[in-house]
């Protein structure tokens, strides 16, 4: 006797303890497993490249901020250079090493946020979360120090950053260095080996190769599968080439190795840090540029690899204060086009978990 | 098995009072007043314990796993927290409980109550202290059994009445779980029971008494299975996917608010309670301790070795992740099952080995101990070797330091 | 160091492949006709010496006369970049959709079309993915008008007593768009 099943439609969000944000995804359930995924974005939009067109190409920094909220000095970092290509200003030395400082420390913090996240969403009662967010407290304490915001640092200028680091700054980061890589020895061997994470995230939402590549992903998702690309040894911007350091890729590109790469890359970071504070030259942290700088007819794409991925600026100049078109290529929105190939298959737990692993937020999926 | 000292104000053992002033209304009054006012104190007992101890439960839970997270749990509401239950009780109570449109007229109502039943009738049958057991049946952990098997029908009924995929999923997985580790429960308690020759909860613990040993030091796999099988009865993390709350919301209790959740969330924590009651009834000696309840009370002992029990409930919710829920029926049927009934031929065997030999306990107990701790250790290491994810545990990571000596990267076919 | 693959060099090459298609070649940039993209895009893929595998980015700009689009195109093994411009016009703009060649492309063609209204051919779900459904107008081209357009209107004027009938919306120095007389399209995907 065949039982008569029907297949009903679920949404998962917009309001989700697991959504990462204001993300809504309509799955329809054969069960527990899923047979269609559609996402339903937008509602984070604010139009900020619209926006952008009216403000003077400073006045856009605190719109980068505010994208990806969790990484902002990444995408202050893309911004800037993509306004300086476009003006063709050279940034001071002291400058570039104060930016790689900060985006590394920016990425050390991410990753905290989006492993214990990630961690979270596949059970465990933010126990790792509240471990990884005690590190995470450091390093916005130091941004707090220097920007004096945690989140939306708004640090990066034209030219330069906003402001030269203070006095208290250097023996907190040095504090802060010294036991970073063994707190995140102790998370990976806290968290690697669990029985439950690796029966929960491995194997679930395998992204191929081949897949990855043609679907312009990018970041942890596209070195967990198997690809060893990254920006800032591919394409090395600011000061990158000058320092050593390793880039994780993983094998399978299933939420496991995505999650082990991003650890890797957390130690990574830190010795990227360390060698940046150790090289930081004497001088001017800001070029002198003005406010509302006008720079020449033309068009510029700059891009820096955030934690997420590859965060791309094209800013196109007609000449006035204001760009004449700022679209933001946001990671975060471009990983999500597998979402589908991805999730169709799983069960709801595991899309759960693999759309945890994909590590997006909202305000960079929307704009 | 009574105390040296019965008199009516050894207040050792709580049922010296009540014995007394039964007796002396049995002096003077029919004996159905007798019954009536016993079956009162004792239901008042566990109304005014369980009352007292929920409040209590959700501190820990609250503050306990606050410290686990390195953090401080609550602690401004009074001192260390302590009153923050009360600022919870008061702030569900307050709250509008709202009844979804479609969801069912009676049946949406009827689990926030009825699900207080079964823990309430649980206590009924745990013996607090020799002579402070409120029921005291001769199938007790029958009775516990069946009792504790009502509780996944209210669980399905709140889910499935509530007119939401959501809660519908989650106590479709509940009516799986409860299904699927009743056996090992039942089996892991069935060791004890043949060890102890009764299933009379006071008289297994007047076994534990007459041999002077603890079960545990015995059965140490039973212990084990009835943990790990009573907590995934209790939907508690790692196993509570019914109300797993990073992918469904809530499960089960999403529809419910105010005072009906904040139901549905005590009844969870007094069954986790109750749970570790016959956990330290049956595995860990009850109220007797080797002699200890000469001086200390052996209410006192028992409700220390209970929340010990619960304290262990509570570390494994806030450490561990959830598994899915088909890793959790293998888990129960392919793993739990075989070695409960491993323990199971193992009791039996010994069991035997011990009546038929004429042997006296002192002698065979210890070695009956010492072989069941290594073989527990044996088959549970063993066996989990075959069944868990060695091979998956590979870093399978490398560390690029020069992206030109990477493989080049194949082209995609045309579309 | 990713090298920008020069642009007169990509044109001569297109040219060279397909004889019959205008190349153009601008600073840092190639403009391509609509109709032949699909064709252009495919051999620059599969191509090996060319090999652009990767979409970075797909721009939908305003150019005032006309709507572009641009593709930021990045080979990985051979590490260069390739930027491509189609342009087509204001009136029922309309392009071929390579999400056929780069699957990346869906999420960012199905953006542009919700901000700029134009349409891609074969897109596998073209939608309005960032604006709600029945939304009129697009938002980000130059002639979209942030206050009066649009089939929602959210919230109640500020100062509903001053300035007639929509409040501050209408002031005494300017007054709002009679509906109809902009070039926005109503569109109900």
């Amino acid at each position: 006797m065949t039982l008569s099943t029907e297949p009903f439609v679920v949404n998962i969000g917009p309001q989700h303890p697991s959504t990462h944000g204001v993300f809504r995804m309509r799955v329809m359930l054969d069960g527990e497993r899923i047979i269609d995924a559609d996402m339903v974005v937008g509602y984070l939009h604010r139009s900020l490249e619209k926006l952008a067109e009216e403000r003077t190409y400073t006045q856009n920094i605190p719109f980068t901020d505010r994208m990806d909220y969790l990484s902002a000095m990444s995408n202050n970092l893309g911004y800037c250079m993509a306004v300086e290509k476009l003006a063709g200003i050279r940034v001071p030395e002291r400058a570039e090493y104060l930016r790689v400082i900060m985006a590394e420390l920016q990425r050390v913090a991410n990753h905290s946020m989006a492993i214990g996240t990630f961690i979270n969403d596949c059970g465990a009662w933010q126990t790792p979360l509240m471990y990884m967010l005690a590190e995470r407290e450091k390093i916005l304490d130091l941004f707090e120090m220097t920007c004096g915001a945690r989140l939306t640092c708004n640090y990066m200028r034209i030219g330069g950053v906003a402001f030269d680091i203070p006095d208290e700054f250097l023996p907190a980061a040095n504090a802060l260095l010294a036991d970073l890589p063994g707190k995140i020895e102790g998370y990976e061997r806290l968290l690697m080996e669990n029985e439950i994470l690796i029966a929960r995230a491995r194997g679930c939402g395998v992204i191929p190769r081949d897949l990855a590549i043609n679907s312009s992903l990018s970041g942890p998702m596209l070195r967990g599968s198997g690809v060893a690309w990254d920006l800032r040894k591919a394409d090395p911007y600011s000061v990158y080439d000058r320092m050593q350091f390793g880039v994780p890729v993983g094998e399978n590109g299933d939420a496991y190795d995505r999650f082990l790469v991003r650890m890797e890359e957390m130690k990574q970071s830190t010795g990227i840090v360390r060698q940046a504070l150790g090289d930081l030259p004497r001088g001017p942290s800001k070029v002198d540029v003005p406010l509302s700088i006008r720079p020449p007819i033309g068009e510029a794409y700059a891009r820096v690899e955030a934690p997420k991925g590859e965060l791309g600026y094209y800013v196109i100049s007609d000449g006035g204060t204001a760009p004449y078109r700022f679209h933001v290529r946001a990671p975060s929105f471009i990983n999500l086009s597998v979402l589908k190939e991805m999730v169709v298959g799983l069960t709801v737990a595991d899309a759960i978990v693999a759309f945890g692993s994909i590590d997006i937020v909202l305000g960079e999926v929307d704009r | 098995m009574g105390l040296t000292l019965t008199a009516w104000y050894d207040l050792r053992d709580l049922g010296n009072p009540v014995n007394a002033l039964l007796g002396w209304i049995g002096q003077w009054g029919p004996a159905w007043l007798v019954y009536i006012i016993a079956g009162a104190i004792g239901a008042a007992a566990i109304g005014a314990f369980l009352g007292f101890t929920m409040l209590g439960l959700i501190w820990i839970e609250r503050r306990v796993i606050g410290r686990l997270q390195i953090r401080l749990g609550p602690n401004r509401v009074g001192p260390f927290g302590l009153l923050q239950p009360v600022a919870d009780a008061l702030k569900l109570m307050q709250k509008e409980a709202l009844r979804p449109a479609g969801a069912d007229k009676l049946l949406f109502l009827l689990p926030p109550v009825l699900i207080f039943i079964p823990v309430v009738l649980t206590f009924g049958v745990i013996p607090f202290g020799s002579a402070m057991t409120v029921a005291n049946l001769n199938v007790g952990v029958l009775y516990i059994i069946s009792i504790g098997s009502a509780a996944p029908i209210l669980v399905f009924i709140a889910g499935w009445s509530s007119n939401n995929k959501y809660s519908l999923l989650g106590a479709m997985r509940v009516i799986a779980m409860a299904i699927s580790y009743e056996i090992p429960m039942v089996l892991a308690l069935l060791g004890t029971v043949l060890y102890a020759g009764t299933m009379n909860l006071n008289g297994i613990v007047g076994w534990q008494r007459a041999h002077g040993t603890l079960l545990i030091l015995l059965q140490p796999l039973a212990a084990i299975i009835y943990f790990i099988s009573a907590s995934a009865e209790l939907n508690r993390t790692p196993v509570d996917i019914a109300e797993a709350e990073s992918e469904l919301g809530a499960g089960y209790h999403t529809e419910y608010s105010g005072m009906r959740f904040g139901l549905f969330y005590a009844v969870e924590l007094a069954n986790g309670l109750a749970v570790s009651g016959i956990l330290a009834t049956l595995f860990l000696g009850g109220w007797w301790l080797y002699g200890l309840d000469r001086w200390i009370p052996n209410w006192l002992i028992f409700l220390s070795k209970m929340f010990l029990a619960y304290m262990l409930l509570v570390w494994t919710r806030g450490t561990l992740p959830r598994l899915r829920i088909d890793q959790l029926l293998a888990f129960a049927w392919k793993f739990l099952l075989p070695l409960a009934l491993a323990n199971i031929f193992l009791v039996g065997l010994e069991v035997l080995i011990w009546q038929q030999s004429g042997a006296s306990a002192g002698l065979l107990f210890p070695i009956f101990g010492v072989a069941n701790w290594v073989l527990a250790v044996a088959l549970v290491v063993g066996y989990s070797k075959t069944y868990a994810s060695r091979g998956l545990r590979r870093r399978t990571i490398r560390v690029v330091y020069d992206l030109g000596a990477q493989k080049p990267v194949e082209l995609i076919g045309p579309s | 160091m990713t090298t920008a693959f020069a642009p007169a060099d990509l044109a001569d090459l297109l040219r060279r492949q397909f004889p019959d298609i205008e190349a153009e070649a601008g600073p840092g940039w190639v403009r391509v006709a609509s109709g032949d993209l699909l064709r252009v895009f495919r051999f620059m893929r599969d191509d090996p010496d060319l090999d652009f595998v990767f979409l970075c980015s797909l721009t939908a700009v305003d150019r005032l006369d006309e709507l572009e689009v641009v593709y930021h195109l990045q080979s990985l093994r051979l590490n260069h970049l390739a930027v491509i411009k189609v342009m087509t016009g204001r009136e029922n703009p309309s392009l071929p959709s390579v999400s056929g060649v780069w699957y990346g492309a869906h999420l960012q063609e199905a953006e542009a079309y919700d901000l700029m209204g134009i349409r891609f051919e074969g897109h596998p779900n073209l939608r309005r993915i960032f604006l709600w459904e029945g939304f009129s107008g697009w938002p980000l081209r130059k002639d979209f008008r942030q206050l009066g357009e649009g089939a929602y209107n959210p919230g109640l004027p500020h100062f509903p007593k001053e300035g007639g009938a929509r409040g501050v919306l209408a002031g005494p120095n300017w007054t709002l768009p009679a509906p109809g007389s902009t070039r926005a399209e109503t569109d109900e995907k």
